[in-house]
């Protein structure tokens, strides 16, 4: 470096510390220089969950079966929900498959702040990082899930079901989009909020829990419009019970699907992740004194 | 003259006294109404000025306020000041851990800050995918830390258990680790809190020798938080010295240390005047103080001089049935040891008694003392006593570079006698 040049000193600033907010403040170019943290991050999420467990990464595949093996009990078996043609343990593992994506990008991200402070109060990066890492190794546990719902549909064409996907399979990785984009938006936005009060720690485990089934995760959608029709518009406005629907319609050809419910839905996610993005930009300033 | 290369402009920060609760809530309800007017933060206005010792009129406090300094190229600038004078929100905001409440930091170089060492260390990983993980966290890119893995194994001098989880280090070697990895950083800036007080005397020596490298021969620019006035002279250019959130002093960093170590302008609480203390009929408590025996009231207690704790007390009668003692409690409170006129057979007389007793120096580590009063009667009876009834700072003195500048375990050193037999 050439020291004895001193004229420019007022221009050439990197990057200036403030007090102001701005409401947009992301910074691709900085999160393309921290892109191996990142990296980093997923690994040691990936690897380090299940240490010291004898089943390791199986326990992946056992959460998602055995639900889908006692909502069938109890919904298909003892409530006499029908399925139609789809055997009901497939159609509750597509609906279990998808939500549980959703469901792991949600509660990995709202506890951002929380969980990081220790990390977050002695030093910087871009704080997006984390979330964003959370939504990526949930993808990969989506994919072993896939893998296992893979298996079975597999299985139940060999032994002679009538199933089969639709066309509308091409819209998979819109569809894996638009359930990462909600997951985290819906975090970010949660997450920004425990950190100063924590009764949303307490409203995200329940929460979660009903919303489940006002998505329609248990049940098709087409079993309101018959039973109940005047609660219908609670599912059709309910983003997510769209994406749980239109998961189940092309990889399983059953249940209602439209384009206004799939722009919808798409819509609805940018919309609450660009929200989240925001407040979580907001928040990352000074949540430290705060948390 | 260099360049420069950060600077900051009314630099203030304001923290929110107590817990947060629902009278938050309505805080925050007034501020957003205030920016929903177009009208500037109420809160902003209030708020007392950083002093522990003073109770809280306000629900706010400025940790800091109104701080300026520019930094220049190559510069090694050390902020020194008390315990909650405000260095580490400074350095929080300098490592945009948190943002200032008003004013701005401009930089043209990246900082890189390590206020602890081994940050987001994962137990469950081995030492090298931590060293990796760590060096991320500090902004290394992969390729930056490959082409260094070696050397930080090398510096750390745990090459034999690289592949082991860090859970089954001992803490020693965590923080060898964690430290090698960030002596290692190459940030146009550095920021640097005392994370060299930990480690045994040959890792420090170690440390600061690549602290030395670092801003000495590379020409990079440190910024330096410490208590430790040996580490702030040997190794800083230029200092400031906070104050209850204000910078009162800058210079260079003879200079800042001689002003700290005077005590800079604020009054110390080493001479405890009393009104009230006592009755007519038996006894009366007039002051009670401590310093070093050649150094003033007003000055801080350095911990290699004699140091003298003063009572001024009015016994009525009956004097030799009361005595004074003495229980010093260490920072963490716990009991040290007690003290009492009786051992030394010095009596107390009728009338004023100026009674004073000498601490050794070197006797009391560097560290928060407090003492509690007793006047004891006929040997048993406590008539009157005092918790903290005075509390003092002993500071450190300066050191030769090159020797430890930790701090000894424990609180007391005393002087046992030694032979060579």
């Amino acid at each position: 470096m050439d020291y004895s040049k001193t004229s420019s000193q007022d221009s050439d600033w990197l990057y200036e510390i403030k007090a102001e907010k701005p409401l947009f403040d992301f910074n691709f170019k900085e999160i393309w220089r921290y892109r191996d943290l990142l990296v980093l991050f997923v690994k040691r999420d990936i690897v380090t969950v299940y240490k010291q467990t004898v089943l390791g990464p199986l326990w992946f595949l056992i959460q998602p079966l055995f639900t889908s093996v006692i909502f069938t009990l109890v919904f298909n078996n003892v409530a006499n929900i029908q399925t139609g043609a789809v055997p009901s343990f497939l159609f509750n593992l597509a609906g279990i498959t998808a939500w549980t994506y959703f469901k792991e990008c949600l509660t990995g991200t709202s506890g951002t702040f929380t969980k990081n402070a220790g990390i977050f109060g002695k030093v910087y990066f871009p704080r997006v990082i984390m979330p964003m890492s959370v939504t990526i190794s949930n993808l990969l546990k989506l994919a072993i899930q896939l893998s296992i719902f893979t298996g079975f549909y597999i299985y139940f064409v060999a032994s002679g079901k009538p199933i089969s996907p639709n066309a509308n399979l091409l819209l998979f990785p819109a569809y894996v989009f638009i359930m990462g984009c909600t997951g985290l938006g819906l975090g970010m936005i949660l997450s920004a909020m425990t950190t100063k009060y924590r009764d949303f720690t307490v409203l995200i485990t329940f929460g979660v829990q009903l919303l489940m089934y006002i998505s329609a995760v248990p049940f098709p959608m087409t079993e309101i419009l018959e039973k109940k029709p005047e609660y219908f518009w609670v599912f059709k406005y309910n983003p997510l019970a769209q994406i749980i629907e239109g998961f189940r319609y092309m990889t399983l050809d059953t249940g209602l699907f439209t384009w206004w419910g799939f722009f919808y839905a798409l819509g609805f996610s940018l919309l609450v992740f660009f929200v989240g993005l925001a407040i979580f930009n907001r928040t990352e300033k000074s949540f430290i004194d705060t948390v | 003259m260099s360049k420069i290369i950060l600077t900051a402009q009314n630099i203030s920060k304001q923290y929110r006294l107590g817990v947060v609760g629902t009278g938050t809530l309505s805080h925050d309800l007034n501020r957003w109404w205030a920016s929903v007017r177009g009208k500037e933060d109420p809160y902003l206005k209030i708020g007392a000025e950083n002093d522990r010792s003073k109770k809280a009129e306000t629900d706010y406090v400025w940790a800091l306020r109104g701080i300026n300094f520019d930094v220049y190229d190559g510069d090694v600038l050390g902020i020194i000041g008390k315990n909650g004078a405000g260095k580490s929100t400074l350095l929080k905001i300098l490592s945009r851990v948190t943002s200032p409440t008003t004013g701005s930091i401009k930089t043209k170089g990246r900082i890189a800050s390590l206020l602890e060492v081994g940050t987001g260390f994962h137990p469950e990983l081995t030492g090298r995918e931590n060293i990796y993980l760590n060096g991320a966290i500090l902004g290394m890119t992969k390729a930056e830390i490959k082409v260094k893995e070696e050397e930080i194994i090398d510096f750390s001098g745990c090459a034999m258990y690289i592949d082991t989880p860090v859970k089954r280090y001992s803490s020693g070697m965590r923080v060898r680790l964690a430290f090698a990895v960030a002596a290692h950083l190459e940030p146009d800036i550095l920021v640097v809190d005392e994370v060299l007080a930990v480690g045994d005397a040959e890792f420090q020596k170690k440390a600061i020798g690549k602290m030395k490298d670092i801003s000495g021969n590379d020409g990079r620019t440190v910024l330096f938080v410490s208590h430790n006035m040996a580490a702030v002279k040997s190794l800083c250019t230029r200092g400031i010295v906070l104050e209850n959130g204000i910078s009162t002093f800058e210079g260079t960093a003879e200079e800042c240390v001689s002003y700290y170590l005077k005590g800079g302008k604020s009054e110390l609480n080493n001479r405890q005047v009393f009104e009230d203390i006592g009755d007519s009929k038996h006894f009366k408590l007039n002051e009670i103080a401590i310093k070093n025996s050649n150094r003033n009231y007003d000055e801080p207690i350095v911990e290699d001089e004699e140091i003298v704790l003063e009572t001024n007390l009015v016994i009525s009668s009956e004097s030799e049935r009361y005595h004074v003692t003495y229980h010093l409690y260490n920072e963490l409170g716990e009991a040290m040891f007690s003290l009492s006129n009786r051992r030394a057979d010095v009596n107390l007389i009728n009338g004023v008694n100026h009674l004073s007793c000498k601490f050794p120096k070197g006797f009391l580590q560097p560290g928060n003392f407090s003492l509690k009063f007793l006047l004891i009667k006929d040997r048993k009876k406590a008539i009157y006593v005092e918790d903290s009834i005075i509390n003092f700072t002993v500071v450190n003195a300066g050191r030769e570079l090159g020797v430890y500048m930790g701090r000894e375990p424990g609180f007391i050193i005393p002087d046992l006698e030694w032979n060579q037999n």
